[in-house]
C-alpha cells in the first residue's frame, strides 16, 4: 500500500512544480529577495517556515470549526505569531549568529503572504493530515526557490556555498580566482534575486507552456 | 550563398544563414509585380550605420588616446604638447589597438551569438539593433577591463536588458547602459577608482625612474576628492574639450562627440530635442550648484564643496555626460516620442546627471544611471503629454461651436475662429 494516496501526495508535490506558491502564484516574494544572499540563511529560512507552516496548519485545522468567521484573520495571526516567535527563540539560542544574519526577517514570517493564504485557502476548510500536508508542501515548494536562489547567489556573488570557498581563495589567487576569475558584486544585491527569480520563472514556464497566463 | 539560403529556407537555422546572407550581399528577391511599392531608404540598417559612422571618430581617437594616457604615466606628460608630436604616433596607436579592438571584438562577437541564438529559437529574422549597443559597449568602459568580465555583461544586457522584453525595439532600457549598469555594480573595483582609466594602472606598471605604480584619476575623481587645484594645473580647457584626459575609452573627446551630433542630427537620425534639452538641463543644474557656492551657503570643507564649484558648463566636456547625451540619450526605442516629451526627458537627463555627480562621489559618473531612470519614466511622461494633448483638444471641442455642413449665414462661419 501506497504511504499516502494520490490525491494527498499531490498536496505535497503540486507546490513544488506547477503550483509553486513564489513562481506561479508570486506569493512570499519579499522575503526570497531579502535572505537569499547565502545558503544557509536561505536553508534555515526554508526549515523555520516548514516548521511554522505544517504546524500552523493543523492547529488552525483543528480549530476550524471553533473560529467564529468574524475573527479568523486575527485567531490565525495569534496561532502563526506563537510559532514565529518559538522559532526566534529557538534560533537566538542555538544559532545566535545566524539569527543576526536573519534579523527581523524571521519576525516577518507572520507577514508571508503563504502562510495566511495557506491557513485561509485550506486549513480552514480541510481535515486535520491534509491540512499537514499541504503545510509540508507549500513551504517545501518556497524553501526549493528559496534554495535555488541562495545557491546562484551566493557561489556567483561570493564563491562560497555554505560558506565554504568552493571556487578558491579570492585573496590568496587559488583556485578560479588565479586566473582572473571575480566574483560578481551584482548578485550580492537584492534586485539580483528578483533577476534570478524571473529566470527560474522563464525556465519553468518555457518547459510547461500550459503555466503561461493568456495575456 | 544564394542557394544555401534557399536550402535552409523554413529549416530551424534559417534566420542565421538569412542574417549572414544580408549581411553580405544584396537580397535576390525583389517585390511582386503589380501594385505599388514606396520605398524609404532609411530602414533600419541605414538608422544603425550611419550612428556607426559617428561612432568612428571617436573610436579611432580612443586608440590614441589609450596609447597617450599610458605613455604619459609612465614618462610624465610632455611639456610642450603638440598634437603630432605627442598624440597622433603609431607608438600610441599601435597600444591603442591591441587595448580598445579586443574589447570591441568581444561586444561584437558575444552580442550576436546571442542575437543569433536568440533568433533561431524564436523563428525570427536576426535583428540589426546590436550593431550599435555594440559599438558603443567598448565605448563606455575602462579601457583595461577583463575581457571575460564584458563578455558576461554582454550576455546579461542583451538578454535581461532586451531579448526578454521581445528583442529590438521592445525594449524599456538601453542595452548598452545596461551592460555598463551591470558590470558597475558587479565589478565596482574595476569599474571606478584611480587605477582603472588607464592601461597598465592596474598590473602595477610603475612610472620611468621611479617605484610608484601609474595611476589615472579622472577629472571628477580629483573634484570628488575637492582636489581643483591638480585638476587646473593637470588639465588645460582644451585638453578637456578635445579629450587628452583619463576616462572610459571612448568618452573624452567632447570636440568628435560634437561633431558626431551634429552628423546625427544633420542626417536626421538623432533628436535634436533631446541632446540641447539634455544641455540645458545639465547647465541649470550646474548653475544652481555654482549659486549654491556663490551665495557662501556651503564651507569649503564640504565634500561636495570640489564638484559644486566645479563651473556650470565645465561639466559638459569631462566625464561622460557629452557622450551619453549624444549617443544614449537620443536612442529612439527607449526615449519619449512625443515631442514635448523629448524636451522633458532630456532635460532631466541632463539635470539628474549633474545631481548624482555631484551628490554622490561613489557614483563620480551618474549619467549612466540618469538615462537608465528617465528610460524607465519615457513611457509615462510620453503618456502624460498625450493625455495633455487630448484634453486641450477636448476643451476646444467643448467651446467650438459645430455647424452643420450646408450653413449659410457668413457672420455665424466666422464664429468658430474666434473660440
Amino acid at each position: 500500500m501506497a504511504l499516502l494516496s494520490k490525491k494527498d501526495a499531490n498536496l505535497i508535490l503540486d507546490p513544488l512544480a506547477d503550483n509553486n506558491p513564489i513562481t506561479i502564484q508570486v506569493l512570499g516574494i519579499c522575503s526570497a529577495l531579502a535572505i537569499t544572499a547565502e545558503l544557509q540563511a536561505s536553508f534555515v529560512m526554508a526549515v523555520s517556515v516548514i516548521f511554522v507552516m505544517g504546524v500552523g496548519n493543523v492547529v488552525i485545522s483543528l480549530l476550524r470549526n471553533v473560529i467564529p468567521s468574524k475573527i479568523r484573520i486575527i485567531a490565525q495571526l495569534i496561532v502563526v505569531a506563537t510559532l514565529v516567535i518559538v522559532v526566534d527563540q529557538v534560533l537566538k539560542a542555538f544559532a545566535y549568529e545566524l539569527s543576526k544574519t536573519l534579523s527581523v526577517f524571521v519576525g516577518l514570517i507572520i507577514t508571508n503572504c503563504i502562510i495566511m493564504g495557506r491557513f485561509e485557502a485550506f486549513a480552514l476548510g480541510n481535515g486535520v493530515w491534509r491540512s499537514f500536508l499541504d503545510g509540508i508542501g507549500n513551504a517545501l515548494g518556497y524553501g526549493v526557490i528559496l534554495i535555488m536562489v541562495g545557491f546562484f547567489r551566493e557561489l556567483l556573488g561570493s564563491g562560497t556555498l555554505f560558506g565554504y570557498q568552493v571556487l578558491g581563495d579570492p585573496i590568496a589567487k587559488t583556485g578560479l580566482y588565479a586566473f582572473g576569475y571575480e566574483n560578481n558584486g551584482f548578485m550580492i544585491i537584492p534586485p539580483a534575486a528578483l533577476i534570478v527569480v524571473g529566470i527560474i520563472i522563464w525556465v519553468q514556464r518555457s518547459r510547461n507552456k500550459a503555466l503561461i497566463e493568456e495575456a | 550563398m544564394h542557394e544555401i539560403k534557399l536550402k535552409y529556407q523554413g529549416k530551424k537555422m534559417a534566420p542565421a544563414f538569412n542574417a549572414f546572407h544580408t549581411f553580405l550581399y544584396a537580397p535576390n528577391e525583389t517585390t511582386h509585380a503589380g501594385g505599388t511599392h514606396v520605398k524609404g531608404a532609411d530602414d533600419l540598417k541605414r538608422t544603425m550605420n550611419t550612428v556607426i559612422m559617428a561612432l568612428v571618430p571617436v573610436l579611432l581617437f580612443s586608440f590614441f588616446n589609450t596609447g597617450y594616457q599610458h605613455y604619459s604615466a609612465i614618462n610624465g606628460f610632455p611639456e610642450n604638447f603638440s598634437v603630432m608630436e605627442h598624440f597622433l604616433t603609431w607608438d600610441n596607436f599601435w597600444l591603442g589597438l591591441i587595448t580598445v579592438l579586443p574589447l570591441v571584438i568581444v561586444s561584437y562577437g558575444v552580442g550576436l551569438i546571442v542575437e543569433f541564438i536568440f533568433a533561431v529559437i524564436k523563428g525570427h529574422e536576426v535583428e540589426e539593433g546590436y550593431l550599435v549597443t555594440g559599438m558603443l559597449v567598448p565605448l563606455i568602459v575602462p579601457v583595461d577591463t577583463p575581457l571575460w568580465m564584458l563578455a558576461v555583461a554582454v550576455v546579461f544586457g542583451v538578454v535581461i536588458g532586451k531579448e526578454v522584453f521581445g528583442g529590438t525595439g521592445m525594449n524599456i532600457l538601453n542595452p548598452a547602459l545596461t551592460i555598463r549598469a551591470f558590470l558597475f555594480f558587479a565589478y565596482p573595483t574595476w569599474m571606478s577608482g584611480d587605477k582603472v582609466w588607464v592601461h597598465g594602472a592596474k598590473e602595477g606598471v610603475t612610472q620611468a625612474g621611479s617605484a610608484d605604480a601609474i595611476t589615472g584619476e579622472t577629472i571628477l575623481g580629483y573634484l570628488a576628492q575637492n582636489n581643483e587645484t591638480i585638476v587646473s594645473s593637470k588639465f588645460s580647457l582644451s585638453d578637456m574639450f578635445f579629450g587628452f584626459i583619463p576616462g572610459s575609452v571612448g568618452e573624452t573627446s567632447t570636440f568628435l562627440i560634437l561633431l558626431g551630433g551634429l552628423f546625427l542630427i544633420f542626417s536626421k537620425i538623432a533628436s535634436w530635442r533631446i541632446m540641447v534639452s539634455a544641455v540645458i538641463g545639465s547647465l541649470v543644474m550646474g548653475l544652481i550648484f555654482n549659486g549654491v557656492v556663490d551665495a557662501g551657503l556651503i564651507p569649503e570643507y564640504s565634500k561636495f564643496y570640489g564638484l559644486m564649484q566645479f563651473e556650470f558648463w565645465k561639466h559638459l566636456i569631462v566625464g561622460g555626460l557629452a557622450f551619453g547625451i549624444v549617443y544614449m540619450a537620443t536612442d529612439p526605442v527607449t526615449g519619449s516620442q512625443t515631442t514635448r516629451g523629448k524636451w522633458i526627458y532630456g532635460f532631466f537627463i541632463g539635470f539628474i546627471s549633474v545631481m548624482i555627480r555631484v551628490f554622490n562621489p561613489g557614483y563620480p559618473e551618474g549619467v549612466f544611471l540618469a538615462i537608465l531612470l528617465m528610460n524607465v519614466f519615457a513611457p509615462t511622461i510620453d503618456h502624460y503629454v498625450v493625455r495633455g494633448n487630448v484634453k486641450r483638444r477636448m476643451k476646444r471641442l467643448k467651446n467650438a461651436t459645430i455647424f452643420p455642413k450646408d450653413s449659410e449665414g457668413k457672420t455665424a462661419e466666422l464664429q468658430p475662429e474666434t473660440v
